[in-house]
């Protein structure tokens, strides 16, 4: 974001156009998203994804309204970094409940391991 | 012209306007990466909260202690916080100084009121006996939506700081520069806060 | 008042107070020879409140060879106990030392000793490589190496004050936790690396930035030299990596402190979690380790085989698979945490497909060898160890990688044998040749080449002769950490071999310490004044000898790679400018000491519990940070005529 010298009039309503769509835009997905969960809209499953598409849309609209995210001038360094970093972030988040959910798996407890059966018709 | 290359050799005042430009646009793209480190950071904590989240240790787990009303009404501070944010960009870029320090107020304010309103959930949650200490789901609650509390709050003090420069030295070069960091700063702080909002607050109340 | 500090912190056994009074002497003769010297004042204006990258990355190494000394001590004492305790005997460390010892070697040698090599190295080398004058933030610069340095005397404090912890390397939980390790020897731990770790992840966003934005007119990416693509490798991995450490290390101390749940084996912690995040960073930091080292075999073989550098581009693909492949590793650190079958499956083969590339680039660098006019100056000797060892030790990590046969071999000898083979051999390797390479371009002295040869030699022979053995013990069956072993099981032999293999080590330290006292004292024979000595090919041999603070004076655009070498081929002289501009240098300032210092400050009053002083220091580190980044004057302008005065010899810069 070049802020040192003066923007023509035009840009800077250009920009304001672009700050007032995120700020909508926003305001529906969150919306849409507390509305989904209070009201139960569908499944668990469904509210769950339903919810992550609405974070990830307002993620993605932030970036581009607020952050001005592709717009830079010259190499996209930003852009770049900021896809590196989801990968690594989705490694992180993904890659350990993967790991640990294998690991609570094979340290089930007599108990949980009666409970586990039963739920699975006793294999 | 430079022997190496047929590229001219640069002016001392080209040079100056380089240099300029160079260190307002590394300052720009050095904080950007510092965000994101503060993304993966973030991330290892949501991580944590995902893998603790059914950790309850025999008390409650989300659905009975979030209030959903309240955090929504906390997501729309934070939302509206950072929109100001970017018109107060706005009239930063126009050089309007009465309006950049109104805005800065009014991000402040509101930026302040949420911090308020979570200190209150958060004492509320503890008067019941639900701190940090009860659980480990609890422990990651509170460190995930703390360590974004704590965020707000450096900000807050940021803002504070550029008040008081932008009163004193004007909107000079340095200090635009600083209040775009700001500006990133503050709206990333929106954008983690709604993957609090709907990973934790939301799916955790089903 | 003091917390939990009583003066009960300050009683140590026999062997403790060894360590304390040789510490405590070695600090007392730094303080007496600058005060006889009269040299505060200096220390004050060229040194601690620098920011010349130069010189931060100068000191950088000597606390780096410092704790060198310090870690290698425990390493002798570990190995005379192993060597010792066998059957009957006792060795002369009881339990809980030794425990402290292998942690404190741990911590020290990967924390202070690998990174602070590199951090120094990287500041010294890169700026000038890619033809710039300075860092991108050069307070922010000075700032990471005063914080690493406050970590390195937290850490030595707790020889002093206190204990150190008992947990291995990386503490893990539940030992870590309150209930096993009641006493201040975690938060130590902690503290200090938390500390450091800020230093590197702030130093990693630095020297980031600085190589995408600062690179001289014309060199684009593919032209640039592979040590600083290594580094940016390297701080990609340092970006992305070091926050999880930053939250794994604050989760564990939060539960020490103020009773959360993260790790503790009850109240709905899970240890395993913690494994998880530690080795997430883990693995990727080892990268961070030997990446810059492979960069600069990269820069020695083209310069000693006086011949460019076979595969540049299959070298920075390389580069970049090991980037990123280092993310997909890290469980293969705890296979037998119990994660099962699929899982240790997919850590295992992507395991093995990160061995691919490093394979890669060993293989281009012999390439590079083949038919070049080879020159055995020592930088070389170092890269031909690096290969026989680095070659063996790495077949052993893809033995490893197979789960099956990690089953048998985690946390024995094997594995320790494997990863000191990485680290002695490529990483520490690594960094000897950079810094025999490197040291006379920034300091206008030769090394005494032959004292370096010695000195290799003793390396090389005296980690086989350690490091030989504990392949084999480990495949017998031989444990990690043990401070006593039956004698029926007849592995004292080996572990006998392995102590004088030790001592051959020391005697190589020795020597590389004679070569730097020798050098200084017969410097003015070995004096270079080309800037050149070996007839390389990168941009910072393209400076005077020793090279003035501002780096170049003139910032002629390039065009090639090796743009140095071009240079010379087209008969252009890149030490004599011929224009003479104005510089924007930034001033020095000391407010990274002082930031650091309190934030020692607060590192030692959290380990105690003294929270009134803890609070008081973070105010101070808050009021220095806002006073400092609302400072609009931090740079001055060197004007032309002493830029001139400077490169014509009228003065000295």
């Amino acid at each position: 974001m070049s802020q040192k010298l003066p923007q023509s009039a035009n840009e800077g309503h250009v920009t304001l156009r672009s700050y007032t769509a995120g700020f909508l835009l926003s305001l529906v997905t969150t919306v849409a998203a507390y509305v989904v969960v209070t009201e139960r809209a569908y499944s668990k499953q469904g509210i769950i994804a339903a919810v992550a598409v609405l974070a990830i849309t307002q993620f993605i609209v932030q970036m581009l309204f607020f952050m001005h995210l592709g717009q830079e001038k010259g190499p996209r360094w930003k852009l770049l970094v900021l896809l590196f970093m989801t990968g690594v972030v989705v490694i992180i988040v993904v890659g350990s409940l993967w790991i640990m959910g294998h690991l609570d798996y094979n340290m089930m407890s007599e108990k949980q391991m009666q409970h586990y059966m039963d739920s699975q018709d006793g294999l | 012209m430079s022997e190496l290359t047929d590229k001219p050799v640069i002016t001392q005042k080209e040079h100056y306007k380089q240099t300029a430009e160079t260190d307002h646009s590394k300052t720009i793209l050095g904080f950007w990466i510092y965000l994101m480190t503060d993304c993966v950071l973030f991330a290892s904590l949501f991580a944590t909260y995902a893998v603790l989240r059914n950790n309850t240790n025999g008390g409650p787990d989300g659905s009975e202690l979030f209030n959903l009303p309240f955090v929504l009404v906390e997501t729309i501070i934070l939302l509206t916080s950072s929109f100001v944010c970017g018109l107060v960009l706005l009239a930063a870029q126009r050089r309007n100084r009465a309006y950049v320090i109104a805005g800065l107020t009014a991000v402040f304010l509101l930026g302040l009121s949420f911090v308020a309103l979570e200190v209150t959930e958060f004492r509320h949650l503890v008067e019941e006996g639900n701190s940090w200490r009860r659980s480990g789901f609890l422990s990651a609650f509170f460190t995930l939506v703390g360590t974004h509390g704590l965020h707000i709050t450096v900000g807050l003090l940021w803002m504070i700081v550029m008040v008081a420069q932008i009163a004193r030295k004007g909107l000079i070069d340095p200090v635009l520069r600083r209040l775009s960091l700001f500006a990133m700063f503050w709206h990333f702080l929106d954008v983690v806060w709604i993957f609090i909002f709907s990973l934790v607050y939301l799916v955790g109340a089903l | 008042m003091f917390g939990k500090l009583t003066l009960e912190a300050f009683k140590h056994d026999i062997v403790v107070m060894g360590g304390v009074v040789t510490m405590v002497l070695g600090l007392l003769s730094i303080v007496f020879l600058l005060t006889y010297l009269k040299r505060w004042r200096w220390l004050w204006k060229e040194w601690i409140t620098t920011v010349d990258p130069k010189k931060i990355g100068v000191m950088y190494i000597i606390v780096a060879l410092v704790m060198l000394l310090r870690g290698g001590a425990d390493a002798l004492m570990m190995r005379t106990q192993q060597a010792l305790s066998s059957g009957a005997s006792h060795g002369f460390l009881n339990s809980d030392h030794f425990q402290q010892v292998f942690t404190a070697h741990g911590s020290m040698m990967i924390f202070f000793v690998a990174m602070g090599l590199m951090f120094g190295i990287i500041n010294i080398v890169v700026p000038l490589q890619i033809g710039a004058r300075d860092v991108a933030f050069p307070f922010m610069n000075a700032t990471s190496f005063w914080l690493f340095l406050a970590g390195a005397i937290l850490m030595n404090t707790s020889l002093v004050i206190g204990e150190f912890a008992a947990t291995g390397w990386l503490a893990y939980p539940p030992l870590s936790e309150l209930a096993y390790s009641p006493g201040v020897g975690v938060d130590y731990w902690i503290w200090s690396l938390q500390i450091a770790g800020i230093g590197s992840l702030l130093s990693g966003v630095n020297f980031f930035t600085t190589i995408l934005k600062l690179r001289r007119a014309g060199m684009r990416l593919m032209k640039m030299p592979l040590f600083t693509w290594s580094v940016l490798n390297a701080m990609t991995l340092v970006i992305f990596a070091f926050p999880i450490l930053t939250v794994t290390l604050a989760l564990l101390a939060l539960d020490r402190t103020i009773g959360t749940h993260f790790f503790t084996a009850d109240g709905g912690g899970n240890p395993m979690m913690y494994v998880n995040l530690i080795w997430a960073w883990g693995h990727p930091e080892v990268y961070i380790l030997i990446l810059p080292a492979f960069g600069i075999f990269s820069e020695v073989v083209a310069t000693f085989s006086r011949k460019r550098l076979f595969g540049y581009t299959s070298m920075v693909f390389a580069l970049a698979a090991i980037t990123l492949l280092s993310f997909s590793v890290w469980l293969h650190h705890f296979f037998t945490m119990g994660a099962g079958a699929d899982v240790n499956a997919f850590f295992g083969i992507t395991t093995m497909i990160i061995s691919i590339p490093t394979g890669v680039k060993v293989f281009n660098w012999l390439f590079t060898m083949y038919k070049g006019r080879i020159v055995l100056a020592t930088p070389m000797l170092w890269f031909l160890g690096f290969v026989a060892t680095f070659t063996i030790g790495g077949v052993a990590g893809v033995l490893m990688s197979v789960p099956p046969a990690d089953f048998q071999l985690h946390n024995s000898l094997f594995l320790v044998a494997h990863f000191h083979t990485m680290i002695i051999g490529g990483v520490v390797f690594g960094y000897f040749a950079g810094i025999t390479y490197w040291f006379p371009k920034i300091f206008g002295v030769l090394l005494s080449e032959r004292i370096g040869k010695y000195a290799f030699w003793c390396w090389l022979v005296g980690f086989c002769t350690a490091f030989i053995p504990l392949y084999a013990l480990g495949l017998m069956g031989a444990t990690r950490r043990l401070d006593h072993y039956d004698a029926s099981l007849g592995w004292q032999g080996l572990f006998i071999v392995a102590g004088i293999g030790v001592v051959i080590i020391m005697l190589g330290i020795g020597l590389q310490i004679l070569q730097f006292v020798v050098s200084f004292f017969e410097r003015k024979w070995n004096r270079d004044t080309t800037g050149d000595p070996w007839n390389a090919r990168t941009l910072e041999w393209a400076t005077r000898s020793p090279i003035p603070f501002y780096n170049f004076a003139e910032l002629t655009p390039v065009s090639e790679r090796d743009a140095f070498w071009e240079a010379k081929q087209k008969g252009i002289d890149l030490h004599k400018p011929k224009t003479f501009t104005d510089i924007q240098m930034p001033k020095n300032t000391p407010i990274g000491f002082i930031i650091a210092m309190l934030t020692l400050l607060i590192g030692f009053a959290v380990v105690w519990h003294i929270w009134w002083l803890a609070i008081v220091a973070f105010l101070g580190v808050v009021t220095a940070v806002i006073i400092r980044l609302s400072d609009d004057e931090t740079e001055y302008i060197l004007p032309a005529a002493d830029v001139k005065k400077f490169e014509t010899g009228e003065q000295p810069a």
